[in-house]
């Protein structure tokens, strides 16, 4: 599922405008962003958390070419899935 | 930041009812959850992907037992962040 089919489905679900519906996903996906670039978490129950990791830096290599190369120390976004999201992707929809 | 937050942010950027806000949050989850139950791949451009990812059975241990005990195979989410994603958690931009 894209964003676009996203906002076709969540448009007639609330009756707005397509338009109207993928503004609203992006606000929802903003606010996340948002959230972590300024180092603060989300958690929306059901559904899962999301957090920012931090990664040590450490010595890599180019896989192309076998040289090493110096990896910097960085932050990454994470999402720990929620219970309910877990169970039903491992179980399926409840009947 | 929780769910009522991303609320209040549809409300005051759209300026819907908070009601209609509420809806349309829990309705984006709703989907994402529907589409990964189903095994479609859920991918929203400037954020990431969400997509389930098959796990082979493995022998695993109980921490404070020290116990071995099969963890079965299962499906888990994956969600892959966007490079302007992880790009704004590094206070970079695009």
């Amino acid at each position: 599922m894209t964003k676009s089919e996203m906002a076709e489905k969540l448009g007639e679900k609330i009756n707005v405008k397509k338009q109207q519906a993928e503004d609203i996903i992006n606000i929802f996906t903003g606010s996340i962003i948002e959230a972590l670039a300024r180092g603060d978490k989300v958690e929306i129950r059901g559904f899962g958390s999301f957090r920012v990791r931090h990664r040590a830096e450490k010595e890599g290599r180019n896989p192309k070419t076998g040289e090493k190369v110096h990896v910097p120390a960085k932050k990454v976004p994470f999402f720990k899935t929620g219970k309910d999201f877990r169970e039903i992707v491992d179980k399926g929809l409840p009947k | 930041m929780t769910k009522i937050d991303i609320i209040n942010r549809v409300a005051e950027q759209t300026g819907l009812a908070r009601q209609d806000s509420d809806t349309a949050v829990e309705t984006i989850i709703a989907l994402v959850k529907g589409a990964l139950a189903n095994d479609d791949p859920v991918i929203l451009r400037r954020f990431g992907s969400f997509q389930t990812r098959a796990k082979n059975p493995r022998i695993g241990r109980n921490p404070k037992t020290g116990e071995e005990a099969e963890i079965s195979a299962r499906k888990v989410v994956r969600f892959k962040a966007g490079k302007h994603f992880k790009q704004a958690v590094n206070n970079k931009s695009d």
